[in-house]
């Protein structure tokens, strides 16, 4: 039999995955729609904002510094990233992209697993937040529910950034029609430039503020990284509002099934991306134009 | 190229196979690591084919690799199974069967999307072995025990345990892996699969399915897989878990990029690579750990600075100190020189080049308009391309389309070829109701189209192109005749001889395209969509961009080709088009304004009126 408390625990635990999944598949997701490639190194950009939100916390036991160097940090190596190698493979061929972002991730975890080891770090909660909080129905750890909100709050910004603001306009027009975009003499690789900024960073801050709930690994983006391109084939790419969505329905989905049989999580949520591939093959708020 | 001296390439891979043990221990082999590398080979294979020759990215071929690996593995150690040779066979079997349902989901979608869905499938794939079906695989333990093969001649019995001995074994299957890919790209069905590649759109417009082609070349790189994945477990006597693991996909993927793609040979040379210096960064230089990070910035630098890896390297290098590439270079620039300056003259040839005979087709004895449009509309959005446009073309007719840019004359033909649907309206060719049909059927009924924008196959040769345009014809639009040359396909040769006389480029033959003169692209264009002899063949602007010389040229050769044949043309240059075609329909903004003959049409005011603006009133 279900046991109603369990089950009403393990929908806030697909709660708070879905919200980091949908974090991160933004970030994905504005990358493939404004750049057109798809980051294969967009986990390791996950764990590395991790790796260097431990960094800070160990040097000023701050988790506030800890979230904004960790979220920076991880800016700025997409910014050069872009500028040093992304750059160049515009014109070149799809695979040639996912190649090249593919090996630069692999890089990425092999110099972490050099520096820290393979043992796993962690990043305990800020006082405020650690220990349980009573709903009343259930007790749940503080800083899960505070996570929900850390990361409605990242999505907001990140809603506010790309809806509200000039360069976020340029953004949503260049998903819709880059070279319209670039005709209008609004000079382009900037803006690639800091949409891959952008995307990075959220990877980056779901890292750091992740890292109290899970620990420290350097191949634990790999698992993210395939439930983000769960994530975005279910709500359509280059979709920010397919992005969260996504993430929402894949967080539980995986939640829901680990509490009854853990092994078939993945299984579920891959029958959940075939079910969309066949019903709707663009995704659920994907358009025909964006591929 | 590939085709030039047959069997060399098996010889020489025979050869190399025979030499190894007798080299690589030399240089720092040990056998067991031969032996790794073979069996790498022989997956990557499979993993060319997809990737290199068909253009399909796939990161989760461990998925297929594993299944094999582990159903061959379970029927030997679990089920009492005795014959090693026979279990790998089963094991490549249930692998491409595996593969065909997950191809069916995974090839939904191109480019990234099926990037993303095989890495998804693949990690599916793990987590099914370690939990769900751990009872017959051993969850994170595998299956130990896997025997090995040994042959029992009655007198004496070979076993194949391991070092050189197993060499032998694995050697033999990787060549036989070899000769059936060799003779499988070198099929009809190899050039569909390159065709694919280099323009999807052009080979389905052809006629070929792609779609099928597709599917079938993840069928082929999966049964690779899973034989590869059942060599793995007898290599190591043990079936491993993390077969089915991301990072296998991965090397693989690393591997033969390094290697180089499409070549069949480039993961042999990548793992070869790859596994030299993993040992060699780990025991020589104690870098440890660090191995994999070195190995990782090469790969990255190997896809930034070598694009077509290793091998696409040392062929560059090749030409470079040959002076081939040179020789190329000049020779396209010559060739754009000789065209431009008129000297090919290709109506020369063409009066008295053979005619292409119409092909016998289901449709014929058809009497009454060979193309009839009802009501065609089209919206895109608010915007209506075409609004409610009857149209009416009869046999042998010359038909041209005239009315200013933006008028919704390429949107027509769009529709016309199935391109895009029609939001509503009907279209009936030959009798048949092809409203809503393929570009791919529509092409096999014998209506084809040139394009208005060139979509050659841009990496091969001319022959090569019309190649897969003729075998689409002769074959129709899917055909698994894997094993057959493609110059054993009756009536291929001929008929693509015939092509490439009528369009002129039977001296340019063998000239990649990319090297090819604009006007002998824009030939070969037209010779794209006459190769399945059409009844019915549409030209969006044949003249674009031609010199006034090189139009008088294609004039004549489009009256050539026009003889017994149906034609409609849509083009700017209405001088040309008025002497050329019989009957002249003209479309402002995407309606059938007028129809009529050249001189009705030049004398007509709404035509004047429509192009000029404000004649009317004067």
């Amino acid at each position: 039999m279900i046991n109603w408390g369990n089950f009403v625990s393990q929908m806030f635990n697909g709660l708070v995955l879905g919200a980091l999944l949908a974090l991160i598949s933004s970030g994905l997701t504005i990358i493939y729609g404004t750049l057109g490639v798809l980051n294969l190194a967009h986990g390791a950009m996950f764990m590395l904002g991790g790796y260097a939100g431990y960094v800070a916390y160990t040097y000023t036991d701050s988790f506030i510094i800890a979230i904004i160097f960790g979220s920076l940090f991880v800016m700025v190596v997409g910014l050069v990233m872009e500028l040093v190698i992304i750059r160049h493979f515009y014109n070149r061929p799809d695979e040639d992209q996912l190649l090249v972002t593919f090996g630069i991730g692999m890089c990425m975890v092999e110099l972490v697993r050099l520096g820290f080891g393979s043992l796993s770090l962690t990043v305990p909660a800020p006082k405020v937040l650690a220990g349980i909080t009573s709903l009343g129905f259930m007790f749940y750890p503080t800083y899960r529910l505070a996570l929900v909100g850390i990361i409605a709050a990242a999505l907001l910004a990140l809603f506010l950034v790309l809806y509200k603001t000039r360069i976020g306009m340029i953004v949503r027009a260049g998903i819709e029609d880059s070279v319209m975009v670039s005709s209008l003499g609004i000079n382009v690789y900037r803006v690639f430039m800091i949409v891959f900024g952008i995307g990075a960073m959220a990877a980056g801050f779901a890292g750091i503020v992740n890292a109290p709930v899970v620990s420290l690994t350097p191949d634990m983006g790999d698992a993210i990284l395939v439930q983000t391109f769960v994530v975005v084939v279910i709500g359509g790419v280059g979709s920010f509002p397919g992005a969260i969505i996504g993430g929402l329905i894949a967080g539980e989905i995986i939640s829901i099934t680990s509490m009854i049989n853990p092994g078939y999580a993945y299984v579920m949520l891959f029958a959940a991306m075939t079910l969309v591939l066949v019903l709707r093959p663009h995704g659920l708020m994907g358009s025909q134009s964006r591929g | 190229m590939i085709n030039q001296r047959r069997y060399l390439v098996e010889a020489l891979t025979a050869i190399g196979l025979i030499l190894a043990p007798f080299i690589l221990p030399h240089l720092g082999f040990a056998p067991n690591t031969v032996n790794r590398i073979l069996v790498w080979g022989l997956f990557g294979i499979g993993f060319d084919i997809l990737f290199g020759f068909t253009g399909l990215l796939s990161f989760g071929q461990a998925a297929l690799y594993g299944t094999g690996g582990f159903f061959a593995a379970y029927l030997l150690t679990q089920a009492g199974f005795p014959h090693v040779v026979t279990a790998l066979f089963l094991g490549m079997i249930a692998s491409a069967v595996v593969g065909y349902l997950v191809g069916l989901i995974a090839l939904r979608r191109t480019g990234i999307y099926f990037a993303m869905i095989t890495v998804a499938i693949g990690e599916v794939f793990y987590f099914v072995e370690f939990n769900p079906l751990a009872d017959w695989t051993g969850g994170e333990n595998g299956l130990p025990g896997v025997p090995s093969p040994s042959f029992d001649l009655g007198f004496t019995k070979f076993t194949f345990s391991s070092g050189w001995s197993l060499y032998i074994f694995l050697a033999f299957w990787y060549f036989i892996g070899i000769v059936v890919a060799l003779r499988i790209i070198r099929s009809p069905v190899g050039a569909a699969l390159r065709a694919i590649r280099d323009n999807p759109l052009r080979a389905s417009a052809v006629g070929h399915n792609i779609h099928g082609y597709k599917l079938t070349a993840f069928v082929i790189a999966a049964a690779y897989a899973g034989f590869a994945g059942g060599l793995l477990g007898v290599m190591q006597a043990f079936m491993p878990p993390d077969a089915f693991m991301f990072h296998t996909s991965a090397e693989l993927v690393m591997m033969s990029a390094i290697g180089g793609t499409g070549t069949l040979f480039g993961p042999l040379l990548g793992a070869t690579i790859w596994l030299f210096l993993q040992d060699f960064l780990q025991a020589a230089l104690g870098l440890g750990a660090a191995w994999k990070l070195v190995l990782g910035l090469i790969f990255v630098l190997l896809v930034c600075f070598l694009r077509r890896g290793i091998i696409g390297g040392i062929v560059d290098i090749y030409d470079l100190v040959t002076g081939k590439k040179a020789a190329r270079e000049a020779a396209a620039e010559a060739a754009e020189a000789a065209d431009a300056a008129g000297t090919l003259e290709p109506s020369s040839a063409t009066a008295s080049t053979p005619k292409l005979a119409l092909r016998a087709r289901e449709g014929d004895g058809y009497q009454g308009p060979i193309l009839q449009a009802t009501g065609l509309t089209k919206r895109y959005g608010g915007l209506a391309a075409n609004s409610d446009i009857n149209f009416t073309v009869n046999h042998g007719e010359l038909r041209g389309i005239i009315g200013p840019n933006g008028a919704g004359k390429s949107t027509f033909f769009k529709m016309l070829t199935c391109e895009v649907p029609p939001t509503s309206g009907k279209i009936v060719f030959e009798g048949n109701d092809i409203t809503g049909q393929s570009v791919t059927d529509v092409c096999q009924l014998g209506l084809t189209k040139s394009y208005q924008v060139n979509q050659l196959f841009s990496n091969l040769t001319v022959r090569e192109n019309v190649t897969i345009a003729v075998l689409a014809a002769v074959r129709g639009k899917f055909k698994l005749d894997m094993f057959r040359r493609i110059d054993k396909v009756p009536g291929v040769t001929e008929q693509v001889n015939q092509t490439l006389a009528m369009v002129n480029l039977t001296a340019r033959a063998d000239t990649p395209v990319a090297v090819l003169a604009y006007g002998e692209k824009r030939r070969l264009e037209i010779g794209l969509a006459l190769a399945n002899s059409p009844s019915l063949l549409l030209l969006d602007e044949p003249l674009a961009g031609m010199s006034p010389r090189e139009r008088v040229e294609t004039v004549k050769l489009l009256r050539s080709i026009s003889q017994g044949r149906t034609m409609i043309i849509i083009d700017h240059d209405m001088d040309a088009l008025f002497e050329l075609v019989e009957k002249v329909t003209v479309l402002q903004e995407g309606r059938l304004l007028v129809e009529g003959t050249p001189e009705e049409i030049k004398g007509n005011p709404i035509v004047q009126e429509a192009y000029l603006g404000g004649v009317l009133e004067q």
